[in-house]
């Protein structure tokens, strides 16, 4: 695969957020999901975000997605804060800088895989004459070329999750963001799904960050950790 | 998102929920249908009316009198400038009758011809009438005949002839009045179509014009003309082929025929036969025709009404029938908006289907929505993407609306027709889907079907993509 979008020229961290709050209103009460995050991912990182269901982490994670706005705080993209962005331009972050894996693969049921890869292709208005090679491009990249025209559920959980990690990786981004990538695997599948993510880490240059509640799999392929308890960091963990 | 891409998007899902949507698009072909069945029967009785109309004459015929219209009875004498000139007419003639009296000016050959000369008109014909004996089989019949202009020949006035209208604007040949053609026939006992093809004799009364005396000088013959003297009336026969019968009326004023023997134009005029007016002839205008009433063809209803001032301001008398017909136009759209309504009123409670089948398909699709938005869909591309299956629904439910009701159209024309003809009426084409309502109903149904798609449209695209995610 070629490079990835080089938007990542400057000095910037990949990821940056300051002081990022997320509240929701329950009844009469707010819930405070995020409560003032800060940190920092340096390009071609692997960070993991640990915590407890419930701890927000999934929260921050949407946030840096440009899925949700923060209540408050600034979280900077390549030094662009997400937070003053139009929808649209939002949207187009979405398309072109990240990438996201679900933990439950998200692969739309009546499309082929095919189909499904090339989804992020039309979103983001790339030619038609050059979807098709991409999309056998990253379907090769995570061993699928060969079924291309099955439907998911055709697919173990492991080939479903392969192939939602071809369609994060299509419109080439920087960014991987993965919910649980494993979470629904078994733990032999799981490792499959770890080992692509840590090959697009470590050979295409991305900036990786996961969410997970196994600190066996944060330890074994982060970089770095973090851990996160009722919406704040509680600890800057480092490698192994 | 491109629009090829939107397209194709907007086909799998509403492939995908193929009964909903195939149900809602029924809905809406309904309603399109109920429109263009309530439009094109209003269309059609339209045509029919007007066209019945128009072939009667009516719409596209001056009639010229020679007196103002209305001078008679409100009594103001003879409009603009007939007075002066025609110093003798305001003599009352005795033994004429009243419509004829003074003042007026005649309506002479001079006339004619000026009249034709005028621009939009297709020609300027007068109505020749006069007393006639027909003489077939030894026997006579003393009846009316009349003079048909050539030019009838395209009205629709001898659509339902027997046999055929002249072949020749000069022809020796008659058109019988069905009336005449069965007294005929009874009498010789054969049946009255045997008529056609077969030789009349018609003994008429011709004027001859008296021979000048021998002494006379010749600016008498200048100051009096060729009839100077008057005329002589005799006894003449012509013998003409019988090519048609027709039935029914003459359609009133400017209309063709309505005497019991109907004979080209120039073929009368040349017979010289005696008629009514020609007493006045020897009194008033020594040398010229002089025609009761003149009939002039306007190549356009739409110039009737410039034709009819023009003749007017001439100081003879016209009317035409434009008015009546404006005020018929004016009541059918009257009727026709009142159809509007109604058909689009199944197009409305269609539309509330679209709206309906979108909302169901937000709840179904909201995961899909959150994916989409994951993968970098903006709003906009979800609002776009609802918006195109209101789109092509509304698309394809107007076309099959459009067939469905020129089916219904259809169905009710052939009802109709066996209708009429079990009830020994003609068959009539009450039915009409011109190709602008095809297009304008297709148009109108993707305008509804698009505002019914801007609700669920706009929900769809505000729908959070972080709680879309989370609903399976």
């Amino acid at each position: 695969m070629p490079e990835t979008h080089t938007d990542s020229q400057t000095n910037q961290p990949a990821l940056r957020t300051a002081e990022v709050t997320r509240h929701y209103a329950m009844g009469a009460a707010t819930i405070r999901a995020v409560d003032g995050v800060s940190l920092e991912i340096a390009h071609g990182e692997f960070v993991a975000l640990l915590g407890t269901s419930g701890s927000g982490k999934s929260t921050l994670l949407n946030l840096l997605a440009g899925l949700d706005r923060p209540t408050s705080g600034a979280i900077l993209a390549h030094g662009i804060n997400l937070a003053e962005m139009s929808g649209d331009e939002l949207a187009q972050y979405r398309s072109l800088t990240v990438g996201m894996v679900f933990q439950s693969f998200n692969l739309l049921p009546r499309m082929t895989l095919e189909e499904n890869v090339e989804l992020p292709l039309r979103l983001a208005e790339v030619d038609r004459g050059d979807r098709a090679g991409r999309v056998q491009e990253a379907l090769k990249r995570v061993g699928l070329a060969a079924r291309l025209s099955h439907r998911p559920a055709e697919l173990s959980g492991g080939e479903q999750q392969r192939a939602s990690l071809a369609r994060a990786l299509v419109n080439r981004p920087t960014i991987l963001l993965a919910d649980e990538p494993t979470g629904n695997l078994d733990s032999r599948t799981g490792e499959e799904i770890m080992n692509f993510i840590q090959q697009f880490n470590q050979e295409l240059g991305m900036t990786v960050i996961m969410v997970t509640h196994e600190p066996r799999l944060a330890e074994r392929y982060a970089a770095r950790q973090f851990h996160m308890k009722d919406g704040k960091l509680s600890a800057n963990g480092d490698a192994q | 998102m491109k629009t090829r891409d939107l397209m194709e998007l907007a086909g799998r899902n509403l492939r995908e929920a193929m009964l909903r949507n195939a149900l809602t698009t029924i809905g809406i072909a309904v309603g399109v249908a109920s429109l263009v069945a309530m439009l094109s029967l209003g269309i059609g009785l339209q045509k029919l009316v007007m066209g019945r109309l128009q072939s009667s004459g009516l719409f596209d015929r001056v009639y010229v009198t020679p007196r103002p219209v209305g001078a008679s009875l409100s009594g103001r004498g003879g409009g603009r400038g007939g007075r002066g000139r025609n110093q003798q007419d305001d003599v009352p003639t005795p033994g004429l009758p009243p419509q004829l009296q003074p003042p007026m000016k005649p309506l002479t050959s001079t006339v004619r011809k000026q009249l034709a000369a005028m621009p939009n008109i297709v020609s300027v014909f007068p109505e020749l009438r006069f007393t006639a004996d027909l003489r077939y089989g030894g026997t006579g019949h003393v009846t009316s005949a009349s003079s048909v202009p050539f030019e009838a020949r395209g009205t629709g006035q001898f659509d339902n002839i027997t046999g055929s209208f002249f072949s020749g604007a000069n022809a020796n040949e008659a058109i019988l009045h069905t009336d005449l053609a069965q007294q005929l026939a009874d009498q010789g006992n054969f049946k009255p179509d045997d008529l056609i093809g077969q030789e009349v004799t018609i003994r008429y009364p011709e004027r001859k014009p008296v021979e000048a005396p021998p002494n006379q000088r010749p600016q008498d013959i200048v100051a009096n003309g060729e009839f100077g003297q008057g005329f002589t009336i005799q006894s003449a026969d012509v013998k003409v082929k019988v090519v048609g019968i027709v039935s029914g009326e003459s359609a009133g004023p400017g209309g063709f025929g309505g005497a019991r023997i109907m004979l080209p134009l120039e073929l009368v005029e040349r017979l010289n036969a005696v008629q009514g007016f020609d007493v006045r002839e020897v009194v008033a205008n020594p040398g010229e025709t002089i025609y009761p009433t003149l009939t002039m063809l306007v190549d356009n209803p739409n110039h009737v009404q410039a034709v009819e001032d023009a003749v007017k301001q001439l100081g003879f008398g016209a009317f035409s029938l434009f008015d009546a017909a404006r005020n018929l136009q004016l009541v059918f759209r009257v009727f026709d908006s009142f159809l509007l309504v109604f058909g689009s009123l199944a197009l409305a409670v269609a539309s509330l289907g679209i709206v309906n089948t979108l909302v169901m398909a937000i709840l179904e699709r909201r995961h899909e929505i959150g994916v989409l938005k994951a993968l970098g869909a903006a709003d906009r591309d979800v609002r776009q993407l609802f918006f195109t299956e209101a789109g092509v629904m509304g698309l394809v439910g107007g076309i099959l609306g459009v067939f469905l009701g020129w089916g219904i159209g259809q169905l009710i024309n052939f009802a109709l027709n066996k209708w009429l003809v079990s009830q020994s009426l003609t068959p009539q084409k009450i039915w009409l889907v011109p190709l602008w309502l095809v297009a304008s109903a297709i148009a109108f149904s993707i305008l509804v079907s698009l505002a019914a798609g801007l609700y669920p449209a706009s929900r769809a695209a505000k729908l959070d993509p972080v709680k879309a995610l989370r609903y399976e």
